[in-house]
């Protein structure tokens, strides 16, 4: 098994901190300016990175992941060339977790031993497929926990005392807790529900929780970073690139700043998470 | 496969129809899919439900629907002698309505408070609204933008019946966009709402329970033929988007082996144009919207946009129950160009007095092409599933009429 994610949580808990988890789009407004944004993730102070592979029918995400992952479809990537980034990632840095998000049929139609064979050797350390429910674990949980992936769960507040243990079954890595019933970018849950959530997931697994969906500023990062393992920060990541495009949908010069200066803010915000929340 | 002892024993406890089907769908979603198989099965062997059904069926919707001897169609075409099933004479104009009738009666056995549901030609959605309106309950419809251009009757119908419209922008803005912003509505709003989906697609237990809801018109077709011949019919014909009135007709005689039973789906262009909705001739499996089955899409797993001249069968899928039927060899699946679809709507308009939809055209379009070579004495069905007065714009558009 990988063991990337399980070494970096480790040092999370010796530094006495919860974790920043950043979602970018690869292919997101192209190739090239993503690989750019990638790259630079860990300096910039993202903890675990998951790397988002588009798909045309995107049945659990809101308007901005959407619009990603148009833009990264028409720039031309594929699971392949996913892959080809996590193996140029993997030159410079042999340390950060890469997990790969994304929906099941293009790995289906990649074909599923073969994708975690190219998966692993390119230095993917796990994977996050939102439409394969545990009912559907012959498909890619098992078979990727043999080839030595992990496979994390989502986990959402419709998931009760009863299905958690279900929901649980074959997850390793760390858990995602889904803060709201609702679409990736829609609003946030309050801290509060957070933490009762979060002690809820940890009587049932001794893996790390992180915790997304609606966090979007430094201060709503280090609220969920003070009570679970990590905060993971998807659409508001997107739309600070969205936000340096040009007219025609295209990178500029403040692209790949524009995405590592929100990294940053929010890596501050959760590295002072726990000091605060000590003295509060 | 062809050894199987019956065709009508699926789908497995998990949804399965062998390789399709299944509940590809996001966590959030996965207690109220297993609360609805709970609620299925309760209704499946209770007798109380099926009298409520049948109550709504024959006084509400209009059933029995006629098994109707085409004899200016069969006279024209100088072969097999042809049925239309129609339920294009359901109550809203499809056999759309048969499916929400059930559904709605699940929905308040839940204790839902609210519906919602996706639609293509807005046969769907008019039916929904319909169930909804009569049954009290708020409804809301999502349509692409795209569709609702092309089928602006039925959208002030559904608006008429008090559901709100919501127009769908994302994707290719037809019924895959659709079910994407219905099946997002479902996730953020599980508490109170059900997903009243409208064909047999989706994860388990939809494709089983809406053909369940839909084969009445196969088990009155059996007896109405019975009554008319004396026998079984000879060959079954239906159109196939998602492929809920196909399998509402077929599913009751698909282990009566000597009934040959063929789905028509939409060519579009042309199949080999690119530009088509015909999933099993032209696609591969792949997983979409719950559920393991043909798809039209490319070599990196993207779907790609369906197109038909009919909203109704334009999506890049079909029913798992459907791929199954197909790769078992039991059900023959072909397929039928825009062009050959409308030149039988006009046809069927001149000859027989019926303006059928642009769905059922497709299939009257193959009864076109094989009747004439078939003995008289051979009996076959087609499903006319829908009326054409939706169309009619879409129709003269083609024609290049001005309206």
């Amino acid at each position: 098994m990988s063991d990337r994610i399980a070494t970096r949580f480790a040092k999370l808990r010796a530094e006495g901190r919860g974790g920043l988890v950043t979602f970018t789009m690869m292919g997101d407004p192209d190739i090239e300016t993503s690989f750019e944004i990638l790259k630079g993730l860990p300096a910039a102070g993202a903890d675990v990175i998951e790397i988002g592979s588009p798909f045309t029918d995107p049945m659990a995400d809101g308007p901005v992941i959407q619009v990603a992952g148009l833009r990264a479809l028409r720039a031309g990537i594929t699971l392949h060339k996913t892959l080809d980034l996590v193996r140029r990632f993997r030159e410079s840095d042999q340390d950060t977790p890469l997990i790969l998000m994304g929906y099941y049929n293009p790995i289906y139609i990649y074909g599923v031993p073969q994708f975690l064979e190219d998966a692993k050797s390119a230095g993917l350390d796990g994977m996050i497929v939102v439409d394969l429910p545990s009912e559907e674990d012959q498909e890619l949980c098992i078979p990727a926990m043999s080839a030595g992936l992990n496979f994390i769960r989502l986990v959402a507040p419709t998931t009760d005392e009863q299905r958690l243990p279900v929901a649980l079954n074959n997850s390793s890595g760390f858990v995602y807790y889904i803060s709201i019933t609702g679409i990736t970018g829609a609003g946030s849950a309050s801290s509060g529900n957070i933490a009762d959530a979060v002690e809820r997931v940890r009587r049932h697994t001794d893996l790390p929780v992180c915790v997304g969906f609606g966090i979007k500023t430094p201060e709503q990062a280090a609220e969920v970073a003070r009570v679970a393992d990590g905060a993971v920060v998807g659409s508001a990541l997107i739309d600070s690139i969205a936000g340096s495009l040009d007219a025609a949908g295209q990178a500029t010069a403040d692209t790949v700043a524009a995405a590592h200066g929100l990294v940053a803010a929010l890596a501050d915000g959760v590295r002072r998470a726990r000091d605060s929340g000590a003295n509060a | 496969m062809k050894t199987l002892n019956s065709y009508r024993t699926g789908p497995d406890d998990e949804g399965h129809f062998g390789i399709y089907g299944g509940r590809y769908v996001a966590e959030t979603l996965m207690p109220l899919i297993l609360d609805l198989k709970d609620a299925y099965d309760e209704i499946s062997d209770d007798a109380e439900f099926q009298k409520e059904m049948d109550y709504w069926l024959t006084h509400y919707v209009g059933r029995p629907s006629p098994l109707y001897f085409a004899g200016r169609f069969t006279e024209q075409l100088g072969g097999a002698k042809i049925y239309f099933k129609r339920d294009e004479l359901n109550h809203t104009g499809a056999h759309k309505i048969n499916n929400c009738i059930g559904q709605i009666l699940v929905a308040q056995r839940m204790g839902k408070k609210r519906i919602i549901a996706e639609t293509g030609a807005g046969q769907h959605g008019v039916a929904t609204a319909t169930v909804c309106a009569r049954f009290g309950l708020p409804c809301t419809v999502y349509m692409g933008a795209v569709d609702i251009e092309r089928q602006q009757p039925n959208v002030f119908r559904m608006k008429l019946l008090g559901a709100e419209v919501i127009p769908v922008e994302s994707g290719s803005k037809t019924l895959k966009d659709a079910m994407n912003e219905a099946l997002r509505d479902w996730v953020t709003n599980v508490d109170d709402t059900y997903y009243l989906i409208g064909t047999v697609a989706g994860p388990h237990p939809y494709p089983a329970m809406v053909r369940d809801f839909q084969t009445i018109i196969g088990r009155e077709t059996k007896r109405q033929m019975n009554e008319a011949e004396g026998r079984l019919p000879d060959t079954l014909i239906a159109c196939i988007g998602g492929g809920s009135n196909a399998i509402g007709l077929f599913h009751p005689f698909l282990d009566d082996e000597g009934v040959n039973i063929i789905g028509v789906e939409a060519a579009g262009h042309g199949v080999d144009t690119g530009q088509h909705a015909a999933s099993v001739t032209a696609g591969s499996p792949g997983v979409l919207h719950g559920n393991r089955t043909y798809l039209l899409q490319d070599e990196d797993g993207q779907i790609q946009e369906a197109h038909s001249i009919s909203a109704g069968l334009d999506y890049p899928g079909i029913g798992p129950e459907h791929s199954w039927l197909n790769d078992c060899d039991r059900v023959q699946y072909v397929s039928i160009t825009d062009t050959e679809a409308l030149e039988a709507f006009q046809v069927c308009s001149r000859i027989e007095g019926i303006i059928p939809a642009l769905e059922p055209a497709h299939a009257l379009a193959h009864v076109m092409k094989i009747a004439p070579d078939l003995p008289k004495d051979h009996l076959l069905v087609m499903n006319m599933c829908g009326r054409g007065d939706k169309d009619i714009f879409t129709v003269a558009d083609a024609l290049g009429v001005e309206l």
